[in-house]
């Protein structure tokens, strides 16, 4: 049953997207985009792009987005219980023993561990968004292939976006709402 | 009897107006979420608040959702919880139903489809920044151990396509044992 199976993969999900946002990323697109094969890279990477501009959490936004594309509103709705269900009751136990977790050796631990894996994972979906941008190629094999085939409007906007966000520091949305603008101006002039 | 529906039925504006008016995920909702429920309406302290906020950042899940959870929580107990939680996720879940709604019919339009690739470029540098940022830093803390779990996952995982949760459940093992060893060793000297 889909519903079920909506369910199922984002509960996963809900359970092991350890440090906000970004970190859920790679786990959707392995359930998403790569096992179920639910949507593609280059929806996958749409979807980013609204979620960045609408309010809400990524993941939310994901679970709804990808629940109302498989399976209607009904799917939309069990994709969102199941990515909630498990942090709801880790974060209310959590909240009973909160002294004993905070400063345990085992909570230390854990995130010590998880933290750089968790960058590692945002990292290798950060550059297979990245390839599908500038690409249309989610893996390196692709990209070596079509090396030349290179997007090179996607290029200037991108290398354009990372000088602007390290130089100014600037809301993420104005970035991203900046490519539009000049993409707009773009296909006016030609 | 009334004055505890009163509280819900603030705890449910507060959190839903929060969630549907805030862009930019939960490292901008947090501080929001600060201000509202400690500075405003003093149904939290301030030392407090950081402590649950702390837990919020160490449990799966959307930072901002989890916030809300915790002090729904501390309010109300499990049910205020509850009406947090639903609140904090109703915003996007309706919004998000609506734009994957329009979605199937823009994708069809040629303009709209160079735009949404071009902000795509967007999207990816301020991934790109964010990890950046994000690996920089444990760079710098100069914790070997850190930088070896990092690099070594990012080739797992984008060469060979390893379980994810395979991954993450070794690295909070490795971390376990990690911790565990240092303790015994200051305990040693």
């Amino acid at each position: 049953m889909i519903y079920l199976e909506l369910f199922w993969n984002f509960l996963q999900i809900g359970l092991l997207s350890i440090g906000g946002g970004y970190a859920a990323l790679p786990l959707i697109q392995e359930r998403v985009v790569e096992n179920n094969h639910w949507l593609t890279m280059e929806t996958f990477a749409d979807l980013i792009t609204i979620s960045e501009m609408t309010p809400g959490p990524i993941a939310i936004n994901s679970a709804t987005f990808v629940g109302m594309q498989i399976a209607g509103i009904p799917g939309a709705i069990a994709a969102t219980i199941g990515f909630v269900l498990p942090p709801f009751i880790i974060v209310i136990t959590m909240a009973y023993f909160y002294n004993r977790f905070l400063s345990s050796i085992v909570m230390d631990g854990i995130l010590m561990g998880i933290r750089p894996i968790v960058i590692a994972l945002i990292g290798s979906a950060g550059l297979s968004i990245t390839f599908t941008v500038l690409w249309n190629q989610s893996k390196l094999i692709g990209v070596i292939n079509s090396f030349k085939d290179i997007n090179i409007f996607s290029l200037v906007l991108f290398l354009g976006s990372i000088a602007f966000l390290r130089t100014f520091k600037p809301n993420p949305i104005l970035v991203i709402l900046g490519c539009g603008v000049l993409s707009v101006l773009c296909y006016i002039l030609t | 009897m009334k004055e505890k529906l009163r509280l819900y039925c603030t705890l449910f504006i507060t959190t839903f107006k929060i969630s549907a008016f805030t862009f930019g995920g939960g490292f901008v909702i947090v501080p929001l979420m600060k201000k509202k429920f400690c500075d405003e309406l003093k149904w939290i302290k301030e030392d407090e608040v950081l402590d649950l906020i702390a837990i919020a950042q160490s449990s799966p899940g959307a930072i901002a959702v989890n916030t809300s959870i915790i002090i729904g929580h501390r309010v109300l107990g499990v049910s205020g919880a509850l009406v947090a939680a639903i609140a904090t996720v109703l915003p996007p879940l309706v919004i998000l139903s609506v734009v994957s709604f329009f979605y199937t019919f823009f994708k069809e339009n040629r303009a709209i489809n160079a735009l949404l690739k071009d902000m795509q470029a967007g999207v990816a540098a301020v991934i790109v920044d964010v990890v950046f940022d994000m690996a920089s830093k444990i760079v710098k803390k100069k914790e070997l151990v850190s930088i070896l779990l990092m690099s070594i996952s990012f080739i797992l995982v984008f060469f060979f396509k390893i379980n994810l949760y395979l991954l993450i459940l070794s690295g909070a093992v490795t971390g376990i044992v990690y911790k565990l060893i240092q303790k015994k060793r200051k305990n040693a000297i």
